[in-house]
């Protein structure tokens, strides 16, 4: 039986967005929890080094002693990603930016997401293409949320974004990789990272994400809607750890039959 | 004047400031932003950038999304 030849190992890339270094690959949002405690206390458990959140109207007459979600996360501890979630339209999305930036004193990297429909807030691409031109004419570092088109993923990269997040299901669906082929694609296409942004809804599909080749995954319920979400933090970055080995490792090829692990050399029947 | 505040509206007095307004929200020292009819106000300018009647104001902050 001959051979198969060898294919080259991946590089081992560090994980590098907008000129910064991380060691977790593993990027979580901060909604849906119970409350800001088991927000930033499975935050902490993920190890994840960007965090991603909302901007939204200060409630009018709140409780002023009320702490705030920067207060858990500090922005002196997280790379702070803000997203338009909610946005359904490119003016929309930019406006969301520019608070965000002022928000947090200049800081330029967002997460950008338009949405199409509330039923798969599946993302509007026209208007997702039209928002990032104008944030990136703007100064913005953009991540962009997509489609798993390969072709639009490597237009958004062309135009400038410096991370693609194509969705894996729909975004709180916890469906798991239902599109691993596209996946894979955009991943062997593309020269800036490429995470999956929602669908993830257990340990084994951030690892099948990163078996693909994703350089992170992006993820909110399937740890904040877990029964136990600090556990479910925890199994979240030793899946993506996990998966990055696997992937760096490059896996055995599969085989149609059986094919014996023991010796049949020195068999004594 | 009336200045609508997060959709929604509140009496100031002539040359209110935004200032003014986040201290009768009770928000001062707080992380937020400004935007004035669709315009950011860098907080720089919160004590010197006077409201004027019809303005619409909306004051944000960060919560919890994915």
């Amino acid at each position: 039986m001959s051979e198969q030849p060898e294919r080259p190992l991946p590089e081992d890339k560090p994980l590098e967005i907008a000129g910064k270094v991380y060691n977790s690959r593993l990027l979580v949002g901060t909604g849906k929890y119970r409350d800001l405690s088991e927000t930033g206390h499975a935050i902490e458990t993920s190890g994840a080094e960007i965090v991603t959140f909302a901007v939204r109207r200060t409630n009018l007459g709140q409780n002023p002693d009320e702490p705030s979600l920067l207060d858990v996360v500090s922005p002196n501890s997280y790379t702070m990603l803000p997203n338009t979630a909610g946005c359904y339209t490119a003016k929309d999305a930019i406006r969301t930016c520019k608070l965000a930036r002022e928000l947090l004193d200049g800081h330029d990297l967002v997460k950008l997401e338009v949405l199409g429909e509330e039923k798969t807030l599946y993302p509007n691409m026209t208007e997702t293409l039209v928002a990032a031109e104008a944030l990136i004419k703007d100064g913005f570092q953009v991540m962009v949320y997509c489609s798993d088109d390969p072709l639009l993923a490597k237009r958004l990269e062309e135009m400038g974004c410096i991370a693609i997040m194509p969705l894996g299901a729909p975004i709180g669906s916890g469906l798991g990789i239902q599109n691993r082929y596209n996946i894979r694609l955009i991943v062997e296409n593309a020269r800036v990272p490429v995470l999956v942004d929602a669908g993830v809804g257990t340990a084994s599909d951030a690892t099948l994400a990163m078996e693909l080749g994703c350089d992170g995954v992006l993820m909110n319920t399937a740890i904040a809607q877990a029964q136990d979400p600090i556990r479910m933090a925890r199994a979240m970055r030793l899946a993506i750890e996990s998966g990055r080995h696997a992937y760096l490792a490059g896996r055995m090829p599969k085989k149609l039959y059986a094919s014996a692990s023991s010796p049949l050399d020195g068999t004594f029947f | 004047m009336q200045i609508q505040v997060n959709g929604e509206s509140m009496e100031f007095g002539e040359g209110a400031t935004i200032s003014d307004l986040i201290q009768r929200m009770a928000l001062e020292g707080k992380r937020l932003a400004v935007e004035v009819n669709e315009d950011i106000v860098p907080r720089s300018e919160h004590p010197s950038f006077s409201l004027s009647d019809g303005d619409r104001v909306e004051v944000v902050h960060a919560i919890g999304g994915g």
